[in-house]
């Protein structure tokens, strides 16, 4: 690793107060990705601002129709949570299945989707339920948030506090994982709710998580797998790597997407 | 910087290197050698300790973020010089050969054992996804984890 300097913040304005300090600091939540990247030198951040040990970004709580979650929460506390599974299980079970146990016990929600990892499962969770990125600054819907391969609207040393899930009607979310890696190779997250059919895509999109709204109109008069009959993107817009072709992952989205469906029915 | 921590039931001091993982921490500060590191990258578990009774990867965290925590390593799972059950198991089971794996595959045992309801054949390998071993295949694994399931449980 090369050299940076440790801080751990006990508070929101502490983390603040700490990011002002150095203008090459990064956050680090559970690191299950930054510690990685760091070993690997594909990083080199001068001072690292630790927010995993702040117990107020540690939650998950029912707000009127939503379900909001703490940054810093880690997945196995969410995967877990009594009223989670019973409000949004399609959530919990996206987030019991990333990365293996003993990522899930430190790794947070807060960290995976600043990260915008194009194969990883929350984005796709986010899009597809409409969810509300609450940052210390300002509130991001999931439309406006991922804006490209490991881009988000973040903003210098904005710090995300929690993220909002709407409780859907019916969800559920389907993945096919890389044999090797476990990410995603492709993962299609469909839902209903109160703003329509929403289906987004993981795994595959050239510019990340995605949303398929041809897939979506089909869905609106016809909530079936056969209404998916056919319906592929465009390979253009999806990455194609020795993992699997473009016209592979297009098809394996139909697939996953009818699946996804299946389980709801 | 200064860390604090609890390691097997004894309270530990040092001044660290701001990027030293508790691993390394674990293994070239305190000896604790019984912590294995299996690869560059995350994926092997082999390095599996217990952070506040929960099993992470200690080569995938800072000493620094291990600052104040309960830990246990390999090296404090028995009790009273008596092997723990599921050491016991793996040893009864041949659930190793080379034992490289081991240290990471018991640690992630106890976790799975005390933290799973109704644990059956299906849930040990699935939960077993952050544990490489490159000699058993797993099967002797899995029928210790059971093995020592049904003991604790009694």
């Amino acid at each position: 690793m090369y050299p940076f300097t440790y801080h751990k913040a006990s508070s929101i304005e502490q983390a603040q107060a700490l990011l002002d300090v150095s203008n090459d600091s990064k956050l680090l939540a559970g690191g299950q990705t930054l510690i990685p990247t760091l070993k690997q030198h594909l990083a080199s951040p001068g001072t690292l601002v630790d927010i995993g040990k702040i117990e107020s970004l540690r939650f998950i709580r029912v707000e009127k129709a939503n379900v909001v979650i703490g940054a810093a929460t880690p997945h196995a506390q969410v995967a877990n949570d009594k009223n989670l599974v019973q409000k949004i299980p399609a959530l919990a079970s996206l987030v019991g299945k990333i990365g293996d146990p003993h990522v899930r016990n430190v790794g947070t929600i807060g960290g995976s989707v600043a990260n915008n990892d194009p194969a990883a499962d929350y984005p796709a969770a986010c899009l597809a339920l409409g969810a509300t990125i609450r940052t210390d600054k300002r509130s991001i819907s999931a439309d406006d948030f991922f804006t490209g391969l490991f881009e988000t609207a973040l903003v210098e040393q904005e710090i995300i506090v929690e993220v909002a899930f709407p409780v859907p009607a019916l969800a559920a979310y389907e993945k096919f994982p890389n044999p090797a890696s476990r990410y995603a190779l492709v993962g299609v997250f469909v839902a209903q709710v109160e703003a329509g059919v929403r289906v987004a895509v993981t795994g595959a999109g050239a510019n990340g998580v995605f949303r398929m709204t041809e897939m979506e109109s089909a869905l609106v008069n016809d909530w079936s797998a056969d209404a998916l009959e056919g319906i592929l993107p465009s390979v253009d817009s999806l990455l194609s790597d020795l993992h699997g072709a473009a016209d592979y992952r297009a098809h394996l989205i139909n697939v996953m997407a009818k699946r996804a469906i299946a389980q709801t029915c | 910087m200064k860390v604090s921590m609890r390691i097997n039931g004894e309270q530990v001091s040092a001044d660290i290197d701001e990027t030293q993982l508790l691993a390394h921490f674990l293994r070239d500060n305190l000896n604790l050698t019984g912590t294995h590191i299996g690869c560059d990258t995350s994926q092997c578990g082999a390095c599996v300790v217990h952070l506040n009774g929960r099993a992470v990867k200690s080569c995938t965290m800072l000493a620094a973020q291990a600052d104040g925590a309960d830990v246990t390593t390999i090296e404090g799972v028995q009790q009273n010089d008596e092997l723990h059950p599921v050491q016991k198991a793996f040893r009864q089971h041949h659930a190793l050969q080379c034992g490289f794996c081991t240290p990471g595959m018991i640690m992630a045992a106890i976790d799975i054992i005390e933290n799973t309801d109704d644990l059956d054949e299906h849930d040990v390998r699935e939960q077993l996804e952050g544990n490489i071993c490159r000699c058993t295949g797993y099967q002797n694994i899995i029928a210790a984890i059971l093995s020592a399931a049904k003991e604790m449980r009694g």
